[in-house]
């Protein structure tokens, strides 16, 4: 595969919810590490990553502050990705499905995520070597 | 480019969504030309059955007004032209029989679905 061909992720988990969302990430740093454009296609619940008031709390359990316990956040981790992905020079084109942010009323996203709908993954996996599909279960 | 849908979680937020999700995915993409296939296996191959009623969801006062259709989708993409099949030992497992579903799907022996992927340049697991 061309280094600097494009992959495209499809994810529709939610935050907060369980370990293929972290899978996912790592496998779109991957990419990114290797010199590839990545293409998301966040579709239903996983609109909601990309949500600019996602809050980060103190965690008494564990005894720490807000600031201590650092809680990871989804919207920082594509934020980070974006700045990673800009720092290599590839792209990180990150498109929420718009109809799953209104049922959710997620729409104040963290900059550069963009709205679409299932024709923009289908651009997207029509520009890309390949393509994952991450469906929640 | 010759696409593969495979279902097999159903009924993942039909009442909310007032559809299946990847039905609806799948009939976008038909709009646009996408050479998709579909291929219904596990609990999803209960999509095809005729007989089956979402409806008369009620909250106090409020009434679900359109309810899911899984098999009217089904026909509908049947409609448009996508292929769709199902793995023949999970309908068996679940007692449908070819008569309770919609007509125009072909059916497929689990044994053969290695086969059967070769023959698709993107398999998308849903």
């Amino acid at each position: 595969m061309n280094p600097k061909s494009a992959l495209t992720f499809l994810i529709m988990d939610p935050p907060f919810e369980n370990s293929r969302t972290t899978t996912a990430f790592r496998l779109i740093q991957s990419a990114l590490g290797q010199g590839h454009d990545v293409k998301v296609f966040a579709y239903e619940g996983a609109v909601s990553l990309a949500f600019a008031r996602q809050a980060a709390h103190p965690n008494a359990v564990h005894g720490r502050d807000a600031q201590q316990e650092s809680h990871p956040l989804a919207r920082e981790w594509i934020a980070f990705l974006q700045a990673e992905a800009a720092a290599r020079g590839a792209k990180l084109d990150w498109v929420n499905c718009g109809l799953c942010v209104d049922e959710r009323g997620v729409g104040e996203t963290v900059p550069e995520v963009r709205r679409g709908s299932p024709l923009d993954f289908w651009k997207m996996v029509n520009e890309s070597a390949n393509t994952l599909v991450i469906p929640t279960r | 480019m010759k696409i593969l849908h495979i279902i097999d979680n159903a009924y993942r937020a039909t009442i909310e969504e007032q559809d299946d999700t990847v039905l609806w995915f799948t009939q976008v993409l038909r709009g646009a030309d996408a050479d998709i296939t579909l291929l219904l296996r596990g609990s999803a191959v209960n999509y095809l059955v005729l007989r089956q009623d979402a409806s008369g969801l009620a909250f106090g006062a409020w009434r679900q007004a359109q309810p899911p259709r899984v098999a009217a989708s089904v026909v509908h993409l049947l409609s448009s032209r996508t292929p769709i099949h199902a793995v023949a030992e999970d309908l068996a497992d679940r007692g449908v029989r070819a008569a309770d579903c919609v007509a125009g799907i072909a059916t497929l022996p689990r044994a053969r679905l290695g086969e059967f992927i070769e023959g698709f340049d993107r398999v998308w697991q849903w």
